[in-house]
């Protein structure tokens, strides 16, 4: 797909009469939130072919999740459309595809389709109604004497397509309100359905930000600074200039731009620049040495996150007490980073995989002295996300259009995979403390925890909104509210962030990657010193929580829990819920040869309605994968304020060999719609790790997962 | 310097020791065929040299001489390469990046052996990294594939 055919579909669709139908979609919705919102422009989520293509467009980004087809689902439910002639397409960034509530254009926190489950199908329904209308005046008669299936409505003998009516519907305003279907009369929803962007993705046709083409644009590398806290003080490009197909270095906001006819010119050239850097404050970050202060700090009380009281009477000498310590991570997408920009006058286009649309758009408007609506974004497809494309200070975008801006022609800028792995915000490292006391049955009476790991948040426009009296939500999320700790009455949960100069972001499923380890491996821990089986133990915590015990004791029965593994192996167990997904899983593990293999692992979701069933169970799959990459694998170093690992080589990720028999049970659920893209990441580790101890005896309380020699 | 991609003789204006994938990606216009790692770690830039499997990022392209070049582009026009409808049929792309490199190597896998087991498919498919974990859909699409192909026989 060339950059002109995508700028003219989004360009001139408005304006194709008779070809497309736009839709006013007014807040239709009773439940919707209580703040007043902008009536969407026209033709904002929907347009209706003459040829009766149905396209969806979408508020958020694909990178993987399945919203090309889930939220595309949600419309044509309502709609009643043909399925075979509906495809997606990526919306521009503005203001009418913000988040409700939020107000910024994004994807993330797990909420496309549960955040969007109204909009979208009220967009569905209006339209239907829209169509019905023109299909009766056409025919004289009113909308309740028609009937309509797959994009056909009828009347008596006669029949009309929706595409033939399109152009009259777009005439008529859209109506007040809308009637959703009642669940029970769901045809798509709740169903299998197959993804609607494997035929661009199986032909290589499927355009990522790094394949963006078109006629004058040139390819920028970026020398970046060397270490955390190190400042560009001089450079030399002669060397670069003499590389064949450079063509321009520049200076960016801390490093240098080498612009070129095409990436390998580039990187040859970006390699033979001189530069000179200021050496960083201290002698750099030291993963080392830092982790060895939040051990000291962990054993100092924060800032409170929850306090009931009575938590210092209650921890005697009985206490088991144990420290959990996850190490800085970086997302490592498939697609490295890449941003394309071009500008013309006052104007810029950029084309790029964004999690973050509109603060992308404010901050290229900042950095050109203009306004966010002259500031066209483009989404691409995104070769992977998992919260790296979704960056506050919009790091990757921001940097294409300085270089840009100094090049004075069109560039991409492509970050190559050791440039993407070293250039920070990292999945911060954190340490628990956490000391529990026991009541005679063994049960925990008070709960005492210290976490100690670096904000995400602070200094970031998100500060206001997500942290309350010092505390970052993302820090700390699933500890005061486990369900394991409901009829603790003690509990004390307290938050250290220290600063340090390495940069943070959230990482695929964000705070519950580590604060999920911690509690489950305790509760583990727990159910060990009292000499109970790990599932009855956590029944017996989960008493007032039946959604948690399900999941877990179906994951359990699935599992064979009860029934003892394989030789040489061991199961282990973990429930948490994040994103409002709840997801137990269950790793049966061994050891060959002083290394953990996971088998196999069984997870029992409980995320309310399931909307793609099919798509549901690839985000289990995938996040179990990403989770156990963490669990096994992942570890970024620092020293001197460099980061040690590069590449895959030594940040190696799971692979097929490795891979585990995963199977996935979606629970039949009334509850409220919660998220599937994240969710089942973090119970991985802790399962794991308490498999592994049920198997060793090695209690291991740090991630990545490493045995000691035997 | 000309190459034979996708059954055309293209020529092409590049130093010899410029990667394989960028003369692909840049010069010709192909972008199906990815860069992820540029040191042969990823498998997402596999292409066929012969119908073998390689990782075009680290195949200078004077050693590529007159041997074929396969790349996603040239498997079928429409996705109809059994390996393609297997991967549809088993709904196996997630962000879709690291793709076209998975099924170059399935391709090639399937081409040397028809009936892969799950530990061939380990071995030949070890290389081509998924971070979002579409491992299990690769391996039930590989043997979807073989079992399409038996059929068709």
């Amino acid at each position: 797909m060339t950059v002109s055919r995508r700028g003219f579909l989004v360009g001139t669709a408005a304006g194709a009469a008779g070809l497309v139908i736009s839709f006013h979609v007014p807040n239709l919705v009773k439940a919707a939130p209580k703040e007043a919102q902008p009536l969407p422009s026209p033709n904002a989520f929907l347009r209706i072919g003459s040829d009766d293509s149905v396209t969806v467009l979408l508020a958020h980004s694909e990178m993987g999740q399945g919203i090309w087809t889930g939220l595309a689902m949600l419309i044509a439910e309502e709609l009643d459309c043909d399925w075979t002639k509906v495809n997606s397409e990526h919306a521009p960034a503005a203001p009418v595809y913000a988040r409700a509530g939020i107000g910024i254009q994004m994807t993330g926190g797990s909420s496309s389709t549960n955040g969007e489950f109204d909009r979208y199908r009220n967009v569905g329904a209006a339209a239907k109604v829209m169509l019905l209308q023109a299909a009766a005046a056409r025919w004289k008669t009113t909308p309740s004497k028609l009937a309509v299936a797959n994009g056909v409505i009828t009347f008596g003998d006669k029949k009309v397509t929706y595409g033939e009516v399109a152009e009259a519907a777009m005439k008529l305003a859209p109506p007040k309100t809308v009637k959703l279907k009642d669940p029970k009369e769901w045809k798509l929803i709740g169903t299998q359905v197959r993804r609607l962007d494997t035929p661009e993705k199986i032909t290589g046709k499927a355009q990522f930000g790094i394949d963006v083409s078109f006629p004058g644009l040139r390819t920028a590398c970026v020398l970046r600074p060397p270490a955390f806290g190190a400042t560009l003080v001089t450079f030399d490009g002669a060397e670069a200039m003499k590389v064949p197909g450079v063509e321009k270095v520049v200076k960016t906001a801390n490093g240098v731009a080498v612009v070129a006819k095409h990436f390998w010119a580039a990187k040859l050239g970006r390699d033979a620049v001189k530069a000179e850097w200021s050496a960083p404050e201290g002698g750099g970050a030291s993963t080392e040495k830092l982790l060895a202060g939040f051990r000291e700090l962990a054993k100092t009380e924060g800032t409170t996150v929850k306090d009931t009281g009575k938590v210092a009477d209650k921890l005697g000498a009985t206490k088991l007490e144990a420290f959990y310590e996850v190490p800085y991570l970086a997302h490592a997408m498939m697609e490295p980073l890449n941003c394309t920009v071009k500008i013309d006058g006052d104007t810029c286009e950029i084309w790029t995989g964004t999690q973050f649309q509109t603060v992308d758009q404010m901050a290229a408007a900042g950095i050109l002295g203009t306004t966010p609506d002259k500031v066209t974004i483009h989404t691409t497809f995104l070769g992977g996300g998992f919260g790296r494309r979704a960056n506050p200070t919009s790091d990757f975008v921001a940097e294409a259009v300085i270089v840009a801006k100094a090049a004075g022609v069109p560039v991409k800028v492509v970050w190559t995979r050791e440039d993407d792995m070293r250039g920070g915000y990292y999945r911060p490292a954190y340490v628990h403390r956490v000391q529990v006391a026991t009541d005679k049955a063994g049960m925990p009476e008070a709960w005492h925890h210290v976490v100690v790991g670096q904000s995400i948040l602070a200094g970031t426009p998100f500060e206001k909104f997500l942290v309350r009296n010092g505390v970052d939500a993302t820090s700390i999320e699933g500890i005061a509210e486990s369900p394991y700790l409901e009829n603790t009455k003690a509990k004390h949960v307290s938050l250290h962030s220290p600063k340090t100069p390495i940069t943070v972001l959230w990482w695929r499923s964000v705070g519950n990657t580590h604060t999920a380890f911690a509690i489950e491996s305790m509760v583990d821990e727990l159910a060990h010193k009292a000499g109970t089986d790990p599932l009855a133990y956590r029944l017996a915590l989960l008493k007032g929580k039946p959604r948690f015990a399900r999941a877990l004791q179906t994951a359990a029965d699935q599992a064979g829990w009860s029934t003892p593994p394989p030789a040489g192996r061991a199961r282990g167990l973990a429930v948490h819920e994040s994103f409002g997904t709840i997801i137990a899983e269950c790793a049966e593990v061994s050891v060959e040869g002083g290394k953990i293999r996971v088998h196999a692992v069984t997870a029992a979701v409980d995320c309310g309605t399931a909307v793609n069933p099919l798509g549901i169970e690839a985000q289990v799959q995938g996040s179990i994968v990403f989770g156990l990459t963490a669990a096994l694998h992942g570890k970024l170093t620092l020293e001197g304020g460099k980061v040690v690992e590069s590449n895959f080589h030594d940040y190696p990720v799971l692979r097929m060999f490795e891979m585990p028999k995963v199977s996935v049970h979606i629970l039949p659920s009334d509850a409220k719609m919660g998220g599937i893209g994240e969710p089942a990441t973090a119970p991985i580790a802790p399962a794991v790790a308490n498999a592994v101890f049920a198997l060793t005896k090695q209690r291991l309380r740090t991630l990545p997962l490493r045995l000691e020699a035997t | 310097m000309k190459l034979d991609i996708n059954g055309a003789i293209r020529e092409v204006d590049a130093d010899g020791d410029m990667p394989l994938l960028w003369v692909i990606r840049d010069l010709l216009q192909l972008s199906g065929t990815k860069y992820g790692c540029g040191m042969a770690q990823c498998g997402a830039c596999t292409v066929h040299l012969d119908g073998k499997p390689v990782r075009a990022c680290v195949t200078p392209v004077s050693s590529v001489g007159t041997k074929k070049v396969t790349t996603i582009e040239g498997l079928s026009k429409d996705g109809s390469h059994p390996v393609q409808r297997a991967w549809a049929e088993a709904d196996v792309v997630q962000c879709g990046y690291c793709q076209s490199g998975q099924i170059m190597t399935a391709v090639a896998l399937l081409a040397k052996k028809p009936e892969p087991t799950d530990a061939d498919i380990d071995a030949a498919l070890s290389g081509n990294i998924c971070r979002c974990g579409t491992y299990a859909r690769v391996r039930d699409a590989i043997h979807l594939a073989s079992r399409l192909h038996r059929g068709a026989k």
